[in-house]
C-alpha cells in the first residue's frame, strides 16, 4: 500500500482540483457556489412555472410543486457548477487533460469555503457545518420548549409550532447522520490508519458540499409555509402539504446523497489504505464502528431516497402511491421510511460507541477490554437494525402478527449494547482513570445511555408499547439516546482532537465547566419528560393536560439553561481558538494510536512523510516494553508538533 | 503484569477482596429499589385499572420497572467504584501502564450468556401479554388473530378525521356520534379507521392505542372494569390541530349505557337515513382538508 503518489503516476496529485488560475472572486469558492445557486434556481423555477401553465398554483404562492421542484434541482446544480465541483467531471468527460492544481497544500483559511480534496479539510469544514446545523436545530427545540410552558396559552399558532417541530427535528435527524462520520471520521481515520489520503477525495468532498445547501433548502421550508409532517413525513399527510413540503423532500434526500458518498468514500479508504501492518485485528475501534456504519447506511439510505422519490412523485406527477383510493398505501411510506430510518437511529449510536471505545483506553492506561467483542457489538448492532423497523408500527395495524417477532429482534439488539458496555467496564477495572474532559464525556455517555437502553425495553415491549408510542416517553428515550449518547461522545471527541486538529490547547477548566453543567440540565430537561410521557402526553402536541404543567415547565427551563451550557461551550470554544490560542504539546493525553504521531499538528498535507509501517495495537497501554505503534514513532516523538523555536 | 500495577489498589487481591462486598451492596440496594418500586410505585403507575388491558398494562410497566433498579444499580456502583478506587491520585504518575489484561473469558462468557437470557425472557414476557389479553388493547389491524373468547362484544367504530373523532354505532342502527360512552363490565370492539390522514386513537385510560388509517380498519379489543371519565387523544401527527384533538369518554353503568344510546339512537335518526351504509372502511377524499364521506371527487361515489 506504500504508494508513490508523486505526480507523474497520476494517481495522488489529484490533479485539476477547481479553479486553476485567476484569482479574485471569480476564483470558485462558496461566493461563486451561491451566485450559480441563485441563477439556477431563478431558471428553473421560471422553467416549472411556463411548462405548468395553467396547473393548479398552491395558494397565494406564486408557485407549484414542479416549479418548486425545478428550482431547487437547477439551483443544485449552479451551486455545484459555481463551487467549481463539476470542472473535473466534465473535462474528463470530454477528453480534456484536466488542468492541474495541488489543492491538497492549499494554505490560508480560505481554503475553508472551497470545494477542497484533503481529507482535513473536509472534516473541518464538516465540523463547522455540523456545529451550525446543532446550534440552528437547538434554538428551534428552544422556541419548542417555550409554547410548551403553559398548556393553554400559546406563542406560536398551531401551524407555526408544528413546522417548528419538523424542522427540529428532520435537521437534527440530518445533521446527527454525519456528525460523528464527517468531522473526525474523515479528519482522523486516515491518519488512525496511516494513509496519506481517502480513497475517493472527490465523494469526500461532495459529500460536505451537499450539506449546505440541504440545510439552506430545508430552513427555507420555513418561509415557504413550512411542513406539519414531523421528520416521520408520513403520508397522506405529506402529500397534502403545501410546498414547503418539497424543502423536506429535498432537503432530506440531499443529506441522504451526502451520506452515501460519504460512507463510500470511508469504507473503501478502510478497506483499502490501511498502512503495511495494520492488519484488520489492529484496526482502532473507530475505524471498526466507521466500516460498520458506512455499510449500514450504504444499505439504508437508498432506500430512503426511493421513499421520497415516491413522495415526490406523488406531489407533482399526481401518482397514487401512497394514497388510498387509486391502489396506493400509505403503508408504503411507512415501511420505506422507517426500513432506512431504523438503521439510521443506530446510524447515530453506532459511531458514538466508536468514540467511546476508542477513546477510554487512553485515560486508563489499559489495553480495550474484548477487543474483539467491541468490533462484534458494532457489526451486530448494524445487521440488527435492519431487522427491527416494524417496531415504530406496531399499533398501525400493519403486519400485526409480526409482533412478537420484532419485539424480539429489538430486544436482541440490547445483546450488542451491553458488548460495548462490557468493553467499557472491563477496561476500567483496576485502570488508571485520568478524569479529563474528553474522558468526562465519555463516561457521560455510559451514564446517559444507559436511561436510554433501560426505556428501550418499555418501547419494545408491545404491550407497554401501547401506552408509551407517541408519547412524550418516546421522545425521552430517544433524545437520551441521540443527545445523551452521541452528542456527548461528539463534544468529548471535538476536546480531544482539538489540539491535534488546531495545534491550539483547549482549557480544561472551561471544558470541565461545560461538562458538568451540561450533564446536569440535559438530564434535568429530559428525566422528567419520561413521566410526562407515561402520564399521557403525546408528541407534538401545543395543548396538553393542566396537571402537566408544573413537570413541563420545569423541563422547559432546564432546556434553557442547557442552551446557556451550549452556548457557553460555542463561546469558549471559539474565544480559545481565535483569541487565547494555547499551543499545545505533543501528543497531550499521551495515546498510542498513530494520528498523534504525525510531524505537526495540524498535519502537513498528505499527512505523512512516508508510509508509516505499523508494529503493533494501539492498544498496548498495559505493556511498558510494547513495540511503538509504528516505525515513525521515533522519528516524530521530539518534534515540535507547534514549531516552537 | 508491570511493577506499576501492584500498588495496593489496583492489586488483584484487593480487587478479589472488595468484590464481595460490592455485590452486597449491590443486591441490598437492589432489593430495596425494586421494593420500592414494587409495592409503593406499582399501583400508581399508568395508565391505571379502569379495563383489563389497562390493567395489564399496569401489571407489564410494574414489572419491568422492577427490573430497573439492579440494572441501574449494577452499572452505577461499578463505575462509582472504579472512579473513586483507580482514580489516579496526585503524585502518581497520570502516563504509568495500569494492569495488562484484555479480556476474561469467564467474565465476558457470563455477560453474553446472562445478557442473552434476560432478553429473551422479556420477549417471551412481552409475547405471553400480548397474547393473552386479546393483543393488550393495541391496534391489530384488519383481522385479529388474538380476539377474546366472548362472541358478544359491543361494537363502536372509531372513525378520525382533520381533526375530530366520531364514533358510529352498527348495533344501534348505525347511529354516528360525537360522545362516547361505554358500559361497564363489557368486551368493546373497537373498528378505527380514517376518512383522510393517519390519526391515532389512544384512550389513554382504556389503555387501547391504534392508528387510523385510512382505507384500513384497524380492530382494538378491551374489557372495561370500573366506571369513570376517560381522555381520547389523536397520537399521530395529523397536521395543524392535532395538539388539539381530544376528547372525553366516560364508561358508565349498563343501564346508563343503554338509556344513553337508546336516547341517542332517536336523537339522531333523521342522520343517520342520511349516512352511507356502514363500513368498516371509508377511502379518503381528494379534497383535501376535512375529507368526508361524499367529496365531489369520492373515487367511491359512483360504486
Ligand atoms: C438541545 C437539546 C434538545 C432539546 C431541548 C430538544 C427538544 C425537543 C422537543 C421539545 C421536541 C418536540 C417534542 C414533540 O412535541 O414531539 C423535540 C423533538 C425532536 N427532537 Fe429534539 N431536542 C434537543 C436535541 C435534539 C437532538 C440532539 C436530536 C438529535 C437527533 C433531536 C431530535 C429530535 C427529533 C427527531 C424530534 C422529533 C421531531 C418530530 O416529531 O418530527 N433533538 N426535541
Ligand atoms: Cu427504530
Ligand atoms: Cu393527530
Amino acid at each position: 500500500m506504500a504508494i508513490d503518489y508523486s505526480k507523474a503516476t497520476g494517481t495522488g496529485s489529484s490533479s485539476g482540483a477547481p479553479g486553476g488560475g485567476g484569482g479574485g472572486l471569480l476564483r470558485p469558492s462558496i461566493i461563486t457556489g451561491i451566485i450559480g445557486g441563485v441563477i439556477g434556481w431563478l431558471l428553473g423555477h421560471w422553467i416549472g412555472n411556463s411548462f405548468t401553465q395553467g396547473y393548479q398554483q398552491v395558494q397565494g404562492s406564486g408557485s407549484n410543486d414542479i416549479a418548486e421542484f425545478m428550482g431547487y434541482i437547477f439551483m443544485i446544480i449552479g451551486w455545484f457548477a459555481g463551487l467549481g465541483a463539476l470542472n473535473y467531471p466534465i473535462q474528463k468527460l470530454f477528453g480534456v487533460e484536466a488542468e492541474a492544481e495541488e489543492p491538497v497544500t492549499e494554505k490560508g483559511w480560505t481554503k475553508y469555503f472551497r470545494y477542497t480534496l484533503d481529507h482535513k479539510t473536509v472534516g473541518v469544514q464538516y465540523l463547522f457545518g455540523m456545529l451550525v446545523y446543532f446550534f440552528t436545530a437547538g434554538l428551534l427545540a428552544l422556541a419548542i420548549r417555550t409554547e410548551l410552558l403553559s398548556p393553554t396559552y400559546h406563542i406560536w399558532s398551531p401551524d407555526t409550532y408544528i413546522e417548528i417541530v419538523g424542522e427540529h427535528g428532520t435537521m437534527m435527524m440530518m445533521m446527527m447522520t454525519s456528525v460523528v462520520l464527517g468531522p473526525f471520521g474523515n479528519y482522523v481515520v486516515p491518519l488512525m490508519i496511516g494513509s496519506k489520503r481517502v480513497a475517493f477525495p472527490r465523494l469526500e468532498a461532495l459529500s460536505f458540499w451537499f450539506t449546505p445547501i440541504s440545510y439552506f433548502i430545508l430552513l427555507s421550508g420555513l418561509w415557504q409555509g413550512g411542513f406539519q409532517s414531523g421528520w416521520t413525513g408520513y403520508a397522506p399527510l405529506s402529500v397534502q402539504q403545501g410546498v414547503g413540503q418539497d424543502t423536506y423532500i429535498l432537503g432530506f434526500g440531499l443529506q441522504g446523497l451526502s451520506m452515501v458518498c460519504a460512507s463510500t468514500n470511508i469504507v473503501a479508504t478502510i478497506i483499502n489504505y490501511r498502512a503495511p501492518g495494520m492488519s484488520w485485528s489492529r484496526l482502532p475501534v473507530m475505524g471498526w464502528s466507521m466500516l460498520s456504519l458506512g455499510f449500514t447506511m450504504i444499505l439504508s439510505i437508498p432506500v430512503l431516497i426511493d421513499g421520497l422519490y415516491v413522495l415526490a412523485l406523488d406531489r407533482t406527477a399526481q401518482t397514487s402511491l401512497l394514497y388510498s383510493g387509486h391502489g396506493g398505501s400509505s403503508f408504503l411510506w411507512e415501511n420505506l421510511f422507517w426500513f432506512f430510518g431504523h438503521p439510521e437511529v443506530y446510524l447515530l449510536a453506532i459511531p458514538g460507541f466508536g468514540l467511546v471505545a476508542e477513546i477510554i483506553p487512553v485515560f486508563a492506561r489499559k489495553p480495550i477490554f474484548a477487543y474483539k467483542t467491541s468490533a462484534a457489538g458494532f457489526i451486530g448492532l448494524a445487521i440488527l437494525s435492519f431487522f427491527v423497523w416494524q417496531h415504530h408500527l406496531f399499533q398501525s395495524g400493519m403486519n400485526p402478527d409480526m409482533r412478537p417477532l420484532f419485539m424480539l429482534t429489538t430486544e436482541l439488539i440490547s445483546i450488542p449494547t451491553g458488548f460495548i458496555y462490557l468493553v467499557g467496564m472491563g477496561t476500567l477495572w483496576r485502570a488508571r482513570i485520568r478524569l479529563t474532559t474528553p474522558m468526562l464525556f465519555m463516561l457521560g455517555v455510559y451514564f446517559n445511555f444507559l436511561f436510554g437502553g433501560l426505556t428501550g425495553v418499555y418501547v419494545s415491549d408491545v404491550p407497554i408499547n401501547v401506552t408509551v408510542h407517541g408519547s412524550f416517553f418516546v421522545m425521552a428515550h430517544f433524545h437520551y439516546t441521540i443527545m445523551g449518547g452521541v452528542i456527548f461522545a461528539f463534544f468529548g471527541a471535538i476536546y480531544y482532537w482539538t489540539p491535534l486538529v488546531t495545534g491550539y490547547q483547549l482549557s480544561e477548566k472551561l471544558g470541565k465547566i461545560h461538562f458538568w453543567t451540561m450533564i446536569i440540565f440535559f438530564n434535568s430537561t429530559f428525566l422528567p419528560l419520561f413521566a410526562v410521557g407515561l402520564l399521557g402526553m403525546p408528541r407534538r402536541v401545543f395543548e396538553y393536560a393542566h396537571r402537566l404543567q408544573f413537570l413541563n415547565q420545569w423541563v422547559s427551563i432546564s432546556a434553557y439553561l442547557l442552551g446557556a451550557s451550549l452556548l457557553f461551550f460555542a463561546v469558549t470554544f471559539v474565544w480559545q481558538l481565535a483569541v487565547t490560542r494555547k499551543p499545545t504539546v505533543r501528543n497531550p493525553w499521551g495515546s498510542r494510536s498513530l494520528e498523534w504521531y504525525v510531524e505537526s499538528y495540524p498535519p502537513p498535507a498528505y499527512n505523512f512523510k512516508r508510509v508509516p509501517v505499523v508494529l503493533s495495537w494501539p492498544y498496548e497501554y498495559g505493556d511498558p516494553n510494547a513495540l511503538p505503534v509504528a516505525d515513525i514513532v521515533n522519528e516524530t516523538k521530539d518534534l515540535d508538533p507547534v514549531g516552537r523555536a | 503484569m508491570s511493577q506499576n500495577a501492584l500498588d495496593d489498589s489496583r492489586s488483584v487481591e484487593a480487587t478479589r477482596k472488595a468484590i464481595p462486598k460490592l455485590i452486597a451492596v449491590w443486591i441490598v440496594t437492589s432489593l430495596i429499589g425494586s421494593l420500592l418500586v414494587w409495592f409503593v410505585l406499582g399501583p400508581h403507575l399508568p395508565p391505571g385499572t379502569m379495563t383489563d388491558q389497562a390493567a395489564g398494562a399496569q401489571f407489564d410497566i410494574r414489572f419491568v420497572s422492577t427490573l430497573v433498579p439492579p440494572v441501574l444499580f449494577f452499572i452505577w456502583i461499578f463505575f462509582g467504584y472504579s472512579l473513586v478506587k483507580w482514580r489516579v491520585k496526585p503524585g502518581e504518575d497520570p502516563l504509568a501502564p495500569a494492569a495488562d489484561f484484555r479480556g476474561n473469558s469467564k467474565t465476558q462468557g457470563a455477560w453474553y450468556i446472562i445478557t442473552t437470557v434476560l432478553v429473551l425472557f422479556l420477549a417471551a414476557f412481552g409475547t405471553y401479554f400480548l397474547v393473552v389479553p386479546a393483543g393488550a388493547g393495541g391496534g391489530e389491524g384488519p383481522s385479529p388473530i388474538w380476539t377474546p373468547k366472548t362472541k358478544n362484544m359491543l361494537q363502536v367504530q372509531v372513525i378520525a378525521q382533520q381533526w375530530r373523532f366520531t364514533y358510529r354505532w352498527p348495533q344501534f342502527g348505525g347511529m354516528e356520534t360525537t360522545s362516547i360512552y361505554l358500559p361497564v363490565n363489557t368486551e368493546i370492539q373497537f373498528n378505527v379507521t380514517s376518512l383522510d390522514v393517519i390519526h391515532d386513537f389512544w384512550a389513554y385510560q382504556l389503555g387501547v392505542k391504534a392508528d387510523a388509517n385510512p382505507d384500513v380498519n384497524n380492530v382494538a379489543f378491551t374489557k372495561t372494569q370500573q366506571l369513570g371519565r376517560f381522555t381520547v387523544r389523536c397520537d399521530e401527527l395529523c397536521g395543524v390541530w392535532h395538539g388539539a384533538m381530544y376528547n372525553y369518554g366516560y364508561v358508565v353503568s349498563q343501564a346508563q349505557f343503554q338509556q344513553w344510546a337508546t336516547q341517542m339512537e332517536a336523537q339522531n335518526a333523521a342522520v343517520t337515513k342520511l349516512l352511507p351504509k356502514y363500513a368498516t372502511t371509508y377511502t379518503p377524499s381528494y379534497a383535501g382538508n376535512g375529507g368526508g364521506y361524499y367529496p365531489p371527487q369520492d373515487p367511491n361515489a359512483n360504486l
